[in-house]
């Protein structure tokens, strides 16, 4: 899925490669499926999603930094211990500026800050890109994937608030008769919502490729008719 | 899944890490790491602290309308009680708060219960007059129950009018409530005592229920002979 990828060749990637591969090209929730624990859990309303996204965005880029930093003095025998350490560090920290910053959000996020711990997307960029790339690369392809996972769980959490509570951002949109379609705000409506995100996609995708695929076709028959006529 | 695939290293043999530099580099990670929760924790303790109490407070105004100031206060084991101070409160020490109307006489007291819910736990903050030794309303502190079904318990207009005036009156001898706070069907409700549940969200209502008997067979006895002692501010 990510063939195209700037950094799985030998060539190193510019810096502006470095931010937008995880905005969407490999899109932490749509294309890598990392982290689905936060996705599936907060996304109720589209500013929990952001909330979320965000948060976890800090903890990414501060950790991929950090890691980055320290890259070439942690042994390879205890870096994942090392990296878990200064994960948690950061999520601690984040979990008291929510706390300082609203108590509604807090409570709305839960247990979901804390478990940012384990959200597989910040461990996995640590280990396999931040451990290897100098500080600024890495911290802007952090901040990029963490941006590309805010606008993931926002779309999932704008269509579940949309549907189950007739809101967006708080805001009714639908006038008091609406009825909520309420499994949407309940744990299944995540799974719905994401397989309809990824569904979409796919039938996209296919199109595309069905049209590059005719075009090429036209242009080969073009072409050996060409020969066939000379 | 990005792992430049350079040329494999020529085998060399595995050369191990000294056991020294190991502890050395976990020492030194985790002295920065430790550097930078206190240091956090330190920078945000005040907006939090004052965050909490204003959530309190917004709750304590929203169960006794006519409220205009707040003051906490703790209910100690030894039946006395307190100013809440600026530290933690003692070991069995029950939080409550005096609510003051406008012209600054004693509106109510306001406490908070908690008991598991659906979810998770219910924490429900209830206001007591003693005008009528009755609960004269609630609010939700926080909860995680299903949205629609167990969270009607803050909509829900005929569960909401079981605590217009929720008998809580003490026996005699102040030790406990004279009926125990009991939630029945939906429908069947006859006492003052009673909470009348929600149907299709019986769990949830009961949770409310136990939380405000649980908190109130604990703090009512320690309260109500001090009441006189809150009525100036």
């Amino acid at each position: 899925m990510s063939n195209s990828s700037p950094v799985a060749f030998g060539a190193p990637p510019s810096t502006w490669e470095e931010f937008t591969e995880g905005l969407w090209q490999r899109n932490p929730v749509f294309v890598m499926v990392l982290g689905m624990c936060p996705t599936l859990a907060v996304t109720v309303s589209a500013i929990n999603s952001i909330s979320m996204g965000l948060a976890t965005t800090f903890v990414l880029a501060a950790s991929c930094f950090l890691v980055s930093v320290l890259r070439r003095l942690v042994p390879k025998e205890v870096r994942i211990a090392t990296f878990i350490v200064i994960i948690a560090t950061f999520v601690t920290v984040v979990d008291y500026a929510i706390q300082a910053i609203s108590l509604d959000l807090y409570e709305a996020l839960g247990a979901y800050i804390q478990l940012i711990v384990g959200n597989c997307l910040v461990l996995g960029r640590a280990e396999a890109h931040a451990a290897r790339t100098p500080p600024i690369p890495a911290t802007l392809n952090a901040v990029g994937m963490g941006l590309g996972f805010t606008l993931g769980l926002t779309m999932i959490g704008g269509v579940r608030e949309i549907l189950g509570a007739g809101a967006f951002f708080g805001v009714p949109l639908f006038g008091p008769d609406f009825q909520p379609w309420v499994v949407m705000v309940l744990p299944p409506g995540g799974f719905f919502v994401m397989a309809g995100w990824l569904l979409l996609f796919a039938i996209v995708r296919r199109r595309v490729a069905a049209r590059e695929k005719g075009a090429a076709q036209s242009a080969a028959a073009a072409n050996s008719g060409a020969c066939h006529g000379a | 899944m990005n792992a430049p695939a350079a040329s494999p290293a020529p085998v060399e043999p595995v050369q191990a890490t000294p056991t020294f530099a190991l502890l050395r580099t976990l020492s030194v990670v985790s002295a920065i790491c430790g550097l930078i929760i206190v240091a956090s924790y330190l920078t945000t303790l005040d907006r939090a602290k004052a965050n909490r109490r204003l959530a309190a407070e917004r709750a304590v105004f929203k169960v006794l309308p006519s409220a205009k100031s707040v003051k906490e206060y703790w209910a100690l084991p030894s039946s006395e009680i307190t100013l809440a101070g600026g530290s933690d409160p003692p070991a069995g020490a029950l939080r409550f708060y005096a609510a003051y109307d406008a012209e600054g006489k004693l509106a109510g007291i306001a406490a908070e219960g908690a008991a598991k819910g659906y979810a998770d736990t219910v924490r429900v903050m209830f206001g007591y007059s003693k005008g009528c030794d009755c609960i004269v309303g609630i609010g939700v502190v926080s909860m995680r129950e299903t949205p629609g079904i167990g969270d009607r318990i803050l909509t829900d207009k005929g569960f909401l009018a079981n605590f217009k005036a929720l008998d809580v009156r003490l026996k005699e001898d102040l030790s406990a409530l004279v009926n125990e706070v009991k939630v029945v069907k939906h429908g069947t409700k006859t006492q003052a005592w009673q909470i009348d549940a929600i149907s299709g969200a019986t769990v949830t209502s009961r949770a409310v229920g136990k939380g405000i008997n649980d908190a109130a067979q604990l703090l009512l006895p320690r309260l109500v002979p001090k009441l006189d002692k809150l009525e100036e501010p």
